[in-house]
C-alpha cells in the first residue's frame, strides 16, 4: 500500500465538505470542481513532504480558494487596467474565510450539493450519475463502469445534468427547517436510488455495481452524521447496511440469484448487520416510524433469523402491513404476499395477489411470485405458465436463469411418474 | 500498571478506506497485539461502531437521551465500561442506573463491532 492510496482515502473523505463549500464561495459547480481539484493536486505533491493536514477540508478549501483567487489576479493582471479595488476585496474575504471554517456551515454545504444532485427535471439515473461524479467524485470512466455504458455516453449524461442543474440555479440562501428537511428527504430518496442501482444488478456484474451500493452507504453514513436525530435516515442507514450485508450469498458461482430462504448465511457480513441492527434500535426509540425504518425492520428480522425456519414472518407481515398504509404500492403487497404466504398458506397469498395482477401485468416478480404459490398448491399447468410470462420480464440473465430453475423442478417432479403436471 | 490506550482517528477517513486498505491495517494490528498477547500483556481490545450508531445519555435530573455522541469538551474521559445487552435500551437502563450513583457528566453508549477479551493474568 503506498502514502498515495492513504492520501487518497483522506481526499475522498473531505471531498463532499471540500467541494459543498467551495460551491458556496463561487456560486459555480464548474468553478468549485475545478478549485477542488487544483487542491488536490496540490496535496499530492504537499502531504508526502509535511505530512497530511490535521483538517484535511480545511486545507483543501483554503488551498483550492487561494488557487482560483490567484486564476483571477493573473487574469485580471492581463487586463488593461487591473483593479485593485476588486483585488482588496478578495484579500477580505480570504480573513472572513478562516473564521468561517469552524464548520457552522458545513451542514448546509454538503446538504446542498447532496441537494443539487435531486433537481426534479432530471431522470433518475441522471441524478444519481451527478451525485456520484460531484459529491462522490467517482471519475466518469467509474461511474460508467457501474452503469455498464460506455464512457462517451456518460461523459454525455453528466455534462447534460450539469448544465441542467446549472441552468436551474443553485439554491444558495440558508434553507429554513421546511425546507432543510425537505431536502433531507429528497437527498436520502436519492441515496437509496443509487444503493439499488447496485443492488439489482445481476450475478455477472455484481462486483463492479457493488460499488454503488458502498458509496450509497458512505453517503447515507455521512447524511447521518449531519443529521443525527432523524430516525428515518437511521432507518436508510440500517436498510443499506442489512441489505448490503448479504451481498456475498446473493448469487451462487454460475452469478444465479440465491433467494433468501437458500442463501448461506454464513457469508453474510456480522459487522453491517450489528451496524443495521443498532441503527434500528436507535430509530425505534423515537417512535416516530416511517417508510426507510420499517423496511429496516423487515431486514432486521431476516438478519436476526440464523436460519430461515427461525425468520418471524408474522412480524414482516404485520410490518409490511404498516408500510402499506403508510405508502400503498402494488409492490408492497407482493412482498407482503410472500410473507402471508408462510404464515397463513399459499392460497391466502394468492388471494392477496389477485386484485394487483393488472398493475403489475408487466412486472417480472409478479410473476414469479405467483408462479411459486401456484408451484406450491400443486396447480402445475398454471405455474408453468406464470413462470413463462416471468422469464419473458426478466430483467437480467440471474432472473431468467432462477426462474428456470423452477421450471426444471416443474419438470422433474412431473416427468418420473411419467404424468401430467397438475393431475 | 494497566494502560489503557484510546483510539483517535478521522471517522470519515476511516470510513473511505477500501476493505483491503482496512484488512492490511487491521493485519498490522494484528501482529503487535499477538506478540503482547504471548507475553500475557493483552487486555480487551475491542473497535468500536461509527459514532453514528451511539446515544448519550446526560446525567442530570431526569436523565437526557440524545442521539450521536458525547460531543463536549468541557468533560474528559475517566472510564468506561463493557456491558452484555440485548439491545439500546438495556444499554440506557444500566447506564441510567450507574448515572443513579454517580450523577454528573455523561455516559456515550456505543454499540462495539469487534471484541477480543485478551488474556491478561492480573
Amino acid at each position: 500500500m503506498t502514502d498515495t492510496a492513504w492520501i487518497d482515502a483522506a481526499l475522498t473523505s473531505a471531498r463532499p465538505q471540500a467541494v459543498g463549500a467551495l460551491l458556496r464561495y463561487f456560486r459555480d459547480l464548474d468553478t468549485a470542481e475545478e478549485a477542488f481539484q487544483n487542491a488536490c493536486l496540490r496535496a499530492l505533491k504537499n502531504w508526502p513532504q509535511n505530512g497530511p493536514p490535521r483538517d484535511p477540508a480545511a486545507w483543501l478549501i483554503m488551498v483550492g480558494r487561494n488557487v482560483a483567487i490567484d486564476e483571477v489576479r493573473r487574469h485580471r493582471r492581463q487586463e488593461p487596467l487591473p483593479e485593485d479595488e476588486a483585488i482588496s476585496d478578495l484579500d477580505d474575504a480570504e480573513d472572513a474565510l478562516a473564521e468561517r471554517l469552524d464548520g457552522s456551515h458545513y451542514r448546509d454545504d454538503i446538504l446542498r450539493l447532496l441537494f443539487i444532485c435531486c433537481h426534479p427535471g432530471l431522470p433518475a439515473t441522471q441524478q444519481i450519475a451527478l451525485a456520484l461524479r460531484i459529491v462522490s467524485g467517482l471519475t466518469v470512466k467509474q461511474i460508467a463502469r457501474a452503469f455498464l455504458v460506455s464512457e462517451p455516453a456518460m461523459e454525455q449524461r453528466v455534462t447534460r445534468a450539469k448544465a441542467r442543474v446549472a441552468e436551474a440555479g443553485v439554491p444558495f440562501e440558508t434553507p429554513g427547517a421546511i425546507e432543510r428537511s425537505e431536502r433531507l428527504f429528497a437527498v436520502a430518496a436519492m441515496i437509496y436510488l443509487i444503493f439499488n442501482e447496485g443492488y439489482s444488478a445481476s450475478g455477472d456484474t455484481a462486483e463492479v455495481r457493488g460499488t454503488l451500493c458502498e458509496e450509497a452507504i458512505r453517503l447515507a453514513r455521512l447524511l447521518l452524521r449531519l443529521f443525527q436525530g432523524e430516525p428515518e435516515i437511521m432507518g436508510l442507514t440500517a436498510l443499506l447496511l442489512l441489505q448490503h450485508a448479504r451481498a456475498a450469498a446473493r448469487f451462487d458461482a454460475d452469478g444465479a440469484a440465491v433467494l433468501l430462504d437458500d442463501q448461506d448465511r454464513s457469508k453474510w457480513n456480522q459487522k453491517l448487520i450489528a451496524e443495521g441492527l443498532a441503527l434500528i434500535d436507535k430509530a425505534m426509540r423515537h417512535r416516530r416510524g416511517g417508510p426507510y425504518q420499517i423496511q429496516a425492520a423487515i431486514a432486521a428480522l431476516h438478519a436476526r433469523a440464523e436460519k430461515p425456519e427461525e425468520t418471524d414472518w408474522a412480524q414482516i407481515d404485520l410490518l409490511y402491513g404498516a408500510l402499506e398504509v403508510m405508502q400503498p404500492s402494488p409492490v408492497v403487497t407482493l412482498n407482503r404476499a410472500v410473507a402471508v404466504s408462510k404464515v397463513r398458506g399459499p392460497q391466502a397469498a394468492l388471494e392477496m395477489i389477485e386484485p394487483i395482477e393488472k398493475r403489475l401485468s408487466n412486472y417480472f416478480h409478479f410473476f414469479g411470485v405467483r408462479g411459486a404459490f401456484l408451484m406450491q398448491l400443486g396447480r402445475n399447468d398454471e405455474a408453468r405458465s406464470a413462470f413463462d410470462r416471468a422469464i419473458a420480464l426478466a430483467n437480467t440473465s440471474a432472473e431468467a436463469a432462477h426462474i428456470r430453475m423452477h421450471l426444471d423442478r416443474l419438470k422433474r417432479d412431473s416427468e418420473p411418474r411419467g404424468t401430467k403436471a397438475g393431475q | 500498571m494497566l494502560y489503557a490506550i484510546l483510539c483517535y482517528h478521522d471517522e470519515d477517513t476511516v470510513g473511505s478506506w477500501t476493505s483491503e486498505q482496512d484488512a492490511a491495517v487491521m493485519t498490522k494490528l494484528r501482529a503487535v497485539q499477538d506478540k503482547l498477547a504471548k507475553q500475557g500483556r493483552l487486555g480487551p481490545v475491542a473497535r468500536l461502531l461509527p459514532t453514528t450508531a451511539a446515544t448519550t445519555l446526560r446525567k442530570q435530573d431526569p436523565p437526557l437521551v440524545l442521539d450521536g455522541p458525547f460531543a463536549e469538551t468541557k468533560e474528559q474521559l475517566l472510564g468506561f465500561y463493557v456491558v452484555d445487552c440485548k439491545n439500546l435500551d438495556e444499554a440506557l437502563d444500566i447506564a441510567r442506573d450507574l448515572g443513579a450513583a454517580n450523577p454528573g457528566g455523561a455516559y456515550e453508549i456505543r454499540p462495539v463491532g469487534l471484541f477480543e477479551p485478551g488474556n491478561l493474568s492480573t
